[in-house]
C-alpha cells in the first residue's frame, strides 16, 4: 500500500496537518496513487479520526518511541524540519519533502533543511509561502532523494 | 584602609591563579586519555528535543566501553527520558542497565531573554557541580543545549580543583551548517575536542575537527 508519512516532532504543527489533510492535498496524494495516511501530530490540538480523509486510510497518533518503523513503511515523507526526522528518512532512502514551521522565529533547523536541500537531497517549503498541493504536484513525489550522496559526501 | 588593600590583592591573586590554573586544565586536554586503565564513565547532556534525538545517535555507535553512561536531562523534559530507556534496552545483553539519569534545572527556555539566562544558569551551576563531583565521569559529551554550559563550566572547576580531569567532547548539532549555536561560541574555548558536522564551520573555526557528519 502506497503510504505517506507526516512527523511534527514533539512540539506540534497544527498548519501542517490541517494542510495535508486539506481536501486539495488529499486529492493530491489519491491521484498519485496514494493510499494511506500516517499523522503524527505531537501536541497539536488537530487529532484527525480515521475517516476524515475520503479516499486515503488515515491513522493519526501524537507519539511513539521510535517513528523509524513508520519511516521505512513510507513512499514518501513528509516532516517539520527537525534533524532527527531528517537524517532518518535520508538515512532510510526515503523521498522527503520538508514542511518549514515559519510561525517559529529563529528557526535554526531552517539552516539544515536548507542545506540538504542545497545538495538536492530534499525539498522544502513553507505553510504559507506554497500549499502542501503545490508542493506535492511539484517534483516533490517522484524526487529521487539522492540518499547515496548522503551517505558518501557527508562523511567527508 | 590597609585590610581592604589587602583583600583586594587576594581577590586578584585568586582570579589570577584560577585563570592560569584554567588555562593548564584546558591546554592538558588533548594529552589526556582516560581509556587507558579500560572503561571511561560518560556524562552525556541530552538536554531536550532535537539535542536528544541527535546525541542518542551518537550514543548508538560508542561501544560498550564507554560505561557507565550517565545521561543528564532537563527537568521540565517529559520525552527524553523515554528516549534513553528504549536506547539503553536495545544494547546487548552484558551491557544492559549500566546507565542512570539525573535531571537538572534547564538553563535557558526556549526564546528567554539573556539577561534572565545569566540568572538561570547560575542556578542550574549550582545542580551541576554537586552532581559531577558525585559521578566523577571521565568524559563528558554534548551537541549544545543550553543545559551543557553550566554543566561543562563544573566539569572544569573539578579540573581547577585539582579534583579530576573531565574531557569535555563537544559535537555541534548538525543543524548548525553556517553559525555556530551560543553554546558552541562559549565552549568552542573551554572544550577538549569540539567537532563540527559541516566544512563551512571548519572554515570559520579552525580550532574545530571535522569528520563528516557524525551523527
Amino acid at each position: 500500500m502506497k503510504t505517506v508519512f507526516v512527523t511534527v516532532g514533539t512540539t506540534s504543527f497544527d498548519d501542517l496537518i490541517a494542510s495535508v489533510i486539506s481536501q486539495d492535498a488529499v486529492q493530491a496524494l489519491v491521484a498519485r496513487g496514494y493510499e494511506e495516511l500516517v499523522l503524527q501530530v505531537g501536541r497539536g490540538s488537530i487529532l484527525p479520526g480515521p475517516d476524515s480523509c475520503p479516499g486515503l486510510t488515515l491513522q493519526a497518533f501524537r507519539f511513539k518511541d521510535s517513528i523509524a518503523g513508520d519511516i521505512q513503511r513510507a513512499d514518501l515523507v513528509i516532516s517539520h524540519a527537525g534533524a532527527g526526522s531528517c537524517l532518518e528518512a535520508l538515512g532510510a532512502g526515503r523521498p522527503l519533502l520538508v514542511v518549514v514551521n515559519d510561525r517559529l522565529m529563529d528557526n535554526h533547523q531552517l539552516e539544515l533543511a536548507r542545506k540538504l536541500h542545497a545538495d538536492s537531497h530534499l525539498l522544502y517549503c513553507t505553510c504559507r509561502s506554497v500549499s502542501t498541493r503545490a508542493a506535492l504536484n511539484t517534483r516533490a513525489y517522484c524526487i529521487c532523494t539522492d540518499t547515496e550522496s548522503f551517505h558518501m559526501g557527508l562523511q567527508g | 584602609m590597609a585590610a581592604l588593600f589587602g583583600v583586594f590583592c587576594g581577590f586578584i591573586l585568586i582570579i589570577v591563579l584560577f585563570t592560569l590554573r584554567l588555562f593548564f586544565v584546558v591546554r592538558k586536554g588533548s594529552g589526556y586519555r582516560p581509556g587507558k586503565k579500560g572503561s571511561v564513565s560518560v556524562l552525556v547532556v541530552a538536554g531536550s528535543g532535537g539535542h536528544t534525538t541527535e546525541i542518542l545517535r551518537l550514543m548508538g555507535s560508542l561501544s560498550e566501553s564507554y560505561c557507565p553512561r550517565h545521561y543528564v536531562i532537563a527537568d521540565t523534559d517529559k520525552m527524553s527520558e523515554d528516549k534513553i530507556r528504549t536506547l539503553e534496552a536495545s544494547k546487548k545483553q552484558q551491557d544492559q542497565g549500566n546507565f542512570t539519569i539525573h535531571r537538572v534545572p534547564r538553563s535557558r527556555e526556549v526564546r528567554q531573554s539573556w539577561s534572565s539566562s545569566v540568572f538561570t544558569t547560575m542556578n542550574a551551576l549550582l545542580y551541576s557541580v554537586p552532581l559531577l563531583f558525585n559521578l566523577q565521569p571521565d568524559v563528558l559529551l554534548c551537541n549544545g543545549p543550553g543545559t551543557c554550559v553550566p554543566l561543562c563550566l563544573a566539569g572544569l572547576l573539578l579540573g581547577i580543583l585539582g579534583a579530576k580531569k573531565i574531557l569535555i567532547v563537544y559535537v555541534e548539532s548538525i543543524c548548525r551548517v553556517e553559525r555556530l549555536s551560543l553554546s558552541g561560541k562559549i565552549l568552542y574555548h573551554l572544550s577538549d575536542y569540539f567537532f563540527v558536522q559541516w566544512p563551512s564551520l571548519k572554515d570559520k573555526y579552525p580550532k574545530s575537527i571535522y569528520l563528516g557528519r557524525v551523527v
